[in-house]
């Protein structure tokens, strides 16, 4: 890692503003705490703080129908409660979701459950076919921008795995 | 009155607003009794009307209603901190409130036994909440959408359903128009 990249969290803040996303829920992760405060305090998004993700999936629903880019940023663990949202809603009315995926429970995960959700996420997102991409270096997020334009374009949910190397080597 | 009796007396409130109306018999019921492409029908995913009404409340102008039920609110509990602590003063949150649910075969709800959601929505913070009889629905609704104050009522009203067909529009078709006819009203 070189001294003179710029914060990951930054980059990633650019690529959804870059994208014209004005609408961003959220459900807190510790790896994930630098790009919500971003986001609360960027003047470019609406940030609404939900609940619980299923909740969020909801009011991305109804951003995109008044006319706004949604996203949401959640952990890895709220696949388990968004299963019907994401089948029902999100793609049944082909509504273009970024979902920005803290991975928890990959190597160098400190917390041993996290573990067992991160053993089912990949599949869950195949078994719903939702495009997933996974980051595990810091130059992945160069990749944000192209994923984020191929989210809107096809009007799907898309999922962008951050894993524990993604975020350890940005720091 | 049942909520079917509800749904057809506030028909002629709604029509000129945006509607997000929950899933199963609510959605059907004014699909049936008043389709408009400014009604969002939710297909599936319950509980999760409110959200989707203030997402949108909160992303564009026009006036919003969306028609909820106490067990689907109660699914989603959540939702209410949410409107509570971010208002959009163009969003009316409407739970008919029949203490069943409806769309299931009138299994009762805690909001029919000991839960109020009139004073849950106060405790999470919500402004504005009215509960009201069923035959007074259209009247209070009418005022809270002159207000121009974000407004919770909850809609005290008999269970029971009378017959009606499935909406047999696409998904897509649905958000389409509906996404017309917001960018319609915002322009
Ligand atoms: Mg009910």
């Amino acid at each position: 890692m070189t001294k003179t990249s710029p914060d990951v969290s930054v980059r990633i803040v650019e690529s959804l503003a870059a994208n014209h996303v004005e609408f961003i829920t959220t459900v807190p992760c510790k790896q994930l705490a630098g790009v919500i405060d971003l986001v609360d305090k960027d003047d470019r998004f609406r940030h609404v703080p939900s609940n619980k993700e299923d909740e969020g999936m909801g009011l991305c629903a109804g951003a995109w129908l008044g006319g706004k880019r949604p996203a949401i940023i959640m952990q890895n663990t709220a696949i388990g409660v968004t299963i019907n949202a994401l089948a029902t809603l999100i793609q049944y009315y082909h509504i273009p979701l970024p979902m920005l995926i803290s991975y928890r429970g990959e190597v160098g995960e400190k917390v041993a459950c996290q573990v067992e959700m991160a053993l089912h996420t990949k599949a869950l997102l195949q078994e719903l076919a939702i495009p997933t991409y996974h980051f595990h270096q810091q130059q992945d997020t160069d990749e944000l921008n192209g994923i984020l334009n191929h989210c809107f374009m096809a009007k799907k949910p898309v999922a962008v795995l951050m894993d524990a190397g993604f975020w350890s080597a940005a720091r | 009155m049942i909520r079917s009796e509800v749904i057809q007396s506030i028909a002629p409130v709604i029509r000129d607003h945006l509607v997000v109306c929950n899933i199963g018999l609510p959605s059907q019921e004014l699909f049936m009794h008043d389709d408009q492409p400014s009604n969002f029908y939710m297909l599936g995913t319950m509980g999760l009307a409110s959200s989707i009404g203030l997402g949108l409340a909160l992303s564009q102008k026009a006036k919003v209603v969306a028609i909820d039920g106490d067990g689907s609110i109660l699914t989603n509990l959540g939702t209410l901190p949410t409107i509570a602590n971010n208002p959009a003063d163009n969003f009316v949150l409407l739970i008919i409130d029949n203490g069943s649910y409806g769309s299931t075969g009138d299994q009762p709800t805690y909001a029919g036994r000991k839960t109020s959601l009139a004073k849950v929505a106060e405790a999470c913070g919500c402004e504005n909440v009215f509960e009201c009889p069923a035959e007074e629905t259209a009247k209070v609704l009418e005022q809270a959408l002159g207000s121009d104050r974000m407004t919770i009522i909850v809609s005290k009203c008999k269970s029971g359903n009378v017959p009606v067909d499935v909406i047999e529009l696409d998904p897509v078709v649905i958000a389409h128009r509906f996404r017309e006819e917001v960018a319609r009203r915002n322009s």
